[in-house]
């Protein structure tokens, strides 16, 4: 086990420690909602691995890197912005597949910038959002989320 | 209640969903390993340390998740986020959007009443960008897989463009809120 895994079991742990001495009812509801979503997250976690195994065994580093490294330049960024914008994949699994095409070629700006805009952006939810918060907000806050997902990847492109 | 029903039927068509796509992903994963035998071992291998790297930590995410989902309720944050302004209600925004539990389509409708309430644009835009991409467990995933310094990193920053894009939408959506009305 490494170190970020026990930290962040003992986080857990700590929290739930606290929630039991603060109400243990509460705390008892809290650990079957977590049990139900872990097995509600489970296949899509198993589908994502098994596709990870398959894209690092069977796809090269340079047809990688081409597509969303260093060499692939603005327009492989934009690509990739616009591929998390219009996927709608949970964000729990989308850092291992990020970790993986990071392994395998990947830029560190294609992948913060995939990142953000596929928790940020949603186009499958934009009609929902726009019924309940109009069209003028919306349409703002996804347009500006997209530049800032740009931006942030370029800054820590730069800078790790 | 006939809501509660109506979701509960929905989760349980999607795990069916999820299931069907994951046997698909096996047969196509073992066709194509019996294509290309001399692969196996490679994809195998990845697959089994991304697994194990998931499972190390997936139950601790999952319970700090259902921790909030049953602690920090909906009707809290409402509570908090409808009577704040300025950088204060931005930040706040943040905090109470980092919090709770649940995809962000559960997020609008809240935003929509919080607006009708009185709540600032800049509030709101920064509690929805925090739903969506500043959960404390889904930062507990990015930091196993993606480590300290990015996981940091991109925190920071994010925070920082959210409050910038609070306070920009709010100021845009004021201008041509003052435009319709001088030309109307």
């Amino acid at each position: 086990m490494n170190k970020t895994a026990i930290f962040i079991n003992a986080f857990a742990l700590l929290f739930l420690i606290f929630a039991f001495i603060r109400d243990r009812k509460k705390a008892k509801k809290a650990l079957t909602v977590a049990l139900k979503s872990f097995f509600r997250i489970l296949p899509t976690v198993l589908i994502i691995i098994i596709l990870i195994g398959l894209l690092l065994g069977f796809v090269s580093k340079s047809t990688i890197s081409k597509i969303v490294g260093e060499q692939a330049g603005l327009g492989g960024v934009l690509v990739v912005a616009m591929l998390g914008a219009v996927l709608h994949i949970p964000s729990l699994i989308s850092f291992p597949l990020a970790a993986s095409l990071i392994k395998s070629g990947a830029s560190i700006t294609s992948v913060a910038v995939f990142i953000t805009t596929l928790t940020m952006i949603g186009v499958v939810t934009l009609p929902l959002e726009i019924k309940e918060l109009g069209k003028r907000m919306a349409i703002l806050r996804n347009v500006i989320s997209f530049v800032i997902a740009i931006i942030i990847g370029i800054i820590m492109g730069v800078v790790l | 209640m006939k809501d509660n029903v109506k979701g509960k039927a929905k989760q349980k068509t999607q795990i069916v969903k999820d299931v069907i796509i994951l046997g698909i992903t096996v047969v196509i994963a073992i066709i194509l390993l019996s294509i290309f035998p001399y692969k196996k071992e490679a994809v195998v291998r990845t697959s089994w340390d991304f697994f194990v790297e998931m499972i190390l930590i997936l139950p601790a995410v999952m319970v700090l998740m259902g921790l909030f989902n049953v602690f920090v309720p909906n009707e809290m944050v409402v509570k908090y986020l409808g009577k704040s302004a300025g950088i204060k209600g931005v930040l706040l925004g943040i905090l109470l959007g980092a919090l709770p539990t649940g995809p962000l389509y559960v997020a609008f409708p809240m935003a929509s009443a919080l607006l009708k309430k009185g709540a600032k644009i800049s509030s709101i835009i920064a509690f929805l960008s925090a739903w969506a991409c500043i959960k404390i467990p889904q930062e507990m995933v990015e930091l196993q897989f993606l480590g300290a310094k990015f996981m940091a990193l991109r925190l920071i920053l994010t925070i920082i463009f959210v409050v910038v894009m609070g306070l920009v939408i709010e100021l845009l959506i004021a201008q041509s809120n003052r435009k319709l009305k001088k030309d109307g």
